[in-house]
């Protein structure tokens, strides 16, 4: 009898604890460390790079701000591990990252054969080439025979090959890990091309020629030459941490659908509109849904922003690259950008 | 005798636990059963923690197309053939460096070392400053500066600098002209391997002589001849075919004509220039660890400072030389995956873009490993037999 109370035992002590482990052993571990660590790209003006005090900024850097906002309250309590495109699915699948927020494009092939997951899309790019004026090219047709800076390991490298094999056109890839590398190959003249995602190489331009060359020494041939829509992925294995980091970024949309900014957002706590009320936590609900604060989304638009102010801010308008909105642009404003309700 | 019937006499009278031979054999068993656990909890903990998180697992996908582009490929290869012959193709070309690099690292660093040795005091002061040179500084750093200096240094490809019309130095690297195929070439490489065993056998003879009646034959010069003379004779019998590719402007690049690359250049620039360094070192101390009598002694029977070194000092030093020269070898192999720091497209290059396509890291680490495992066994096997052969006979 006792033995048999014994066993009983060890199996609801099993079973608790292969259910912990499905509910959130990932989160747990965040909540217990005190911090989320994200992985980021190695600096890419924009998205995530290093200012000139070495905090990380930028539009991916936001994500994993708004994901701490949501846990802890407080968006400054993340750790950002810069990542190159090799290292950064090991690194997720091993555990060295809770999330990765690194210009990654989302694909059957990673979002399956990798054990890994994707969240919500952040941003909608596509794949671009920029070629030095001077060639005096008009489009990226007329690149039979070049030779092509490009990232290993990336869907850009497919692309890329795809893209020359569908035009009968050949090409000669010299690639290198470092982006870093890869830029200074492209500008001192080793390659005619340097491809990659659109809004990368706007930042590229922008942010990355050497004096004495300009950036109107380059230009952007028009052909997007594929689909590239990022988003922050995760492990499998953990719901909720995945469930709270997809509608975070659904909440930064939902913010800028209905004009709440980090501004206005004290004053929006006084409004009647029950959508507005719900979004907010006024009326409870949906934050103890997800399993974080009431507050999430006030604290995530207070400190991080809505959608658009984190996009105008590192990409858009009142940035350095003035990327346009284009695609990203709400889906009340003719855009792809458009969350399901948070109700 | 009288030793073992003292053991077995203390044996009957030490129980089991304080027996050396049984502790012995308890304690081995142990550490192997130990292993053995370790192992078998690290493979069955990976192969359970892929399948919970559903990570795909197998061999299966070196079958599948690989889309990707290699730049410089030996062989035939495009974004659609398999992973495995992209992987393959990485191989080649990091096998094409470690060849060329232990070649040419032998020989630089073997003038060096000698030449550190030189009475000459600038020549012996200007090969220390190289060996200090570019053995202190990481390899890495030279690699940067080489491929730096190349990419930079050099004009684009519309300026190239152009040397009589047929070698064209510009960022791209060396184009050069070469011959269109042509049988007649197949037939000439037959004829430089004929004229490579013809010179074995003829320096053996003329060892032979020359224990047998001290007359010296001129062997490097009879070597030469056949090595070279041989391919030139087959090449005017089949009527001197020479149309050539050569290399032209067109578009973006050169088009004909064959390419080193600077990817390419640069890695096995670096590689020598760092592993000569080494070398130089050992052949210079190959040299200096045998005994003084040995050179006076050369130089007392009339040779000539270069005879002393080749005939007397060289062939004693090899004896020394040659084990840790296998190392530095095996060196140039593995330190050839710094490539991956200057874009150009090795083994590591090729499995590392696999790894990141596919999501197999385990699998794809297992084929890195196993590669440079067999080439690097294939290395000491050839060294370990080569310093047999020249180890000191006793008689």
């Amino acid at each position: 009898m006792k033995r048999r109370l014994f066993a009983a035992a060890i199996g609801a002590a099993a079973l608790v604890a292969s259910g912990s482990a499905l509910a959130g052993k990932d989160l747990d571990a965040i909540k217990a460390r005190g911090a989320v660590i994200c992985g980021v790209p190695t600096g890419i003006a924009g998205f995530a790079a290093a200012d000139s005090q070495g905090k990380w900024i930028g539009l991916d850097v936001d994500v994993c701000r708004a994901v701490s906002a949501a846990i802890f309250g407080d968006s400054e309590k993340v750790k950002y591990v810069p990542l190159t495109s090799q290292q950064r699915f090991t690194a997720l699948q091993s555990g060295e990252v809770d999330l990765l927020s690194n210009n990654t494009t989302v694909t059957l092939q990673r979002d399956t054969a990798l054990g890994l997951d994707f969240t919500a899309i952040t941003y909608y790019d596509g794949q671009g080439f920029m070629v030095p004026k001077k060639l005096g090219l008009k489009s990226a047709k007329e690149l039979n025979g070049a030779t092509v800076c490009v990232a290993p390991g990336t869907t850009t490298e497919l692309n890329l090959a795809d893209y020359f094999r569908a035009n009968k056109m050949t090409f000669k890839p010299v690639v290198i890990e470092k982006v870093d590398e890869i830029r200074a190959a492209f500008y001192s003249g080793r390659c005619d091309v340097y491809t990659t995602d659109v809004s990368s190489l706007a930042a590229t331009r922008v942010a990355n020629t050497p004096a004495p060359l300009t950036p109107d020494d380059f230009m952007i041939l028009p052909e997007i030459i594929s689909k590239e829509p990022l988003g922050p992925m995760v492990r499998h294995g953990d719901n909720q941490l995945t469930d709270i980091i997809r509608w975070t970024q659904y909440a930064m949309l939902e913010a800028e659908e209905y004009g709440i900014t980090s501004k206005n957002v004290d004053e929006m706590l006084k409004s009647e509109n029950p959508t507005i009320k719900r979004i907010l936590g006024v009326t409870p609900g949906m934050g103890k849904a997800l399993g974080v604060d009431e507050k999430w989304v006030y604290t995530i638009v207070k400190q991080v922003g809505n959608y658009g102010e984190s996009f105008d801010r590192h990409v858009g308008s009142g940035s350095l690259l003035k990327i346009d909105r284009g695609v990203n642009k709400l889906w009340t404003q003719g855009g792809l950008q458009y969350a399901p309700p948070i109700r | 005798m009288a030793v073992e019937a003292l053991g077995s006499q203390t044996k009957a009278k030490v129980p089991p636990w304080n027996d050396p031979v049984i502790r012995g054999w308890v304690f081995q068993i142990v550490v192997v059963a130990l292993v053995g656990l370790l192992a078998w909890f690290l493979v069955s903990n990976t192969i359970e923690n892929l399948q919970r998180q559903k990570i795909a697992s197998g061999f299966h996908y070196l079958e599948r197309e690989a889309g990707f582009e290699i730049g410089d490929t030996m062989i035939q290869y495009s974004p659609a053939s398999t992973y495995a012959r992209a992987i393959f193709v990485g191989l080649l070309n990091t096998l094409k460096v470690a060849v060329l690099g232990i070649f040419m690292a032998t020989v630089l660093g073997t003038m060096i070392g000698v030449g550190r040795l030189s009475p000459n005091w600038l020549l012996a002061k200007i090969c220390e400053a190289y060996v200090e040179m570019f053995r202190n500084v990481p390899l890495l750093l030279w690699l940067f500066l080489i491929y730096k200096l190349i990419s930079e240094a050099f004009p684009g490809p519309r300026q190239a600098i152009n040397v009589l019309n047929s070698f064209f130095l510009s960022n791209r690297g060396l184009y050069f002209p070469v011959p269109l195929a042509d049988p007649a070439y197949e037939w000439m490489g037959i004829a430089f391997l004929v004229g490579i065993v013809a010179t074995v056998f003829v320096a053996r003879w003329a060892k032979k002589r020359q224990d047998a009646t001290g007359l010296p034959f001129p062997t490097i010069k009879a070597g030469l001849g056949l090595i070279v003379g041989l391919p030139i004779l087959v090449w005017l019998a089949c009527g001197a075919p020479h149309h050539m590719s050569w290399p032209e402007l067109k578009g973006f690049n050169f088009d004909g004509g064959m390419v080193i690359q600077p990817e390419f250049t640069a890695l096995l620039v670096g590689l020598v220039l760092y592993t000569s360094a080494f070398v130089a070192e050992i052949v210079r101390s190959g040299i200096l660890a045998l005994h003084k009598g040995q050179s006076e002694a050369a130089m007392a029977i009339g040779l000539s400072r270069g005879q002393v070194m080749r005939l007397v000092l060289l062939p004693q030093a090899l004896r020394i030389i040659v084990p840790p020269m296998t190392s530095q070898y095996l060196n140039i192999t593995k330190n050839s995956s710094l490539a991956i720091a200057i874009g150009y497209p090795d083994l590591v290059a090729s499995v590392n873009v696999t790894i990141n396509q596919t999501g197999q890291a385990i699998e794809n680490i297992l084929i890195i490993m196993a590669a440079y495992l067999s080439v690097s066994l294939s290395i000491s096997a050839f060294m370990n037999w080569y310093n047999k052969r020249i180890a000191l006979r006793e008689r």
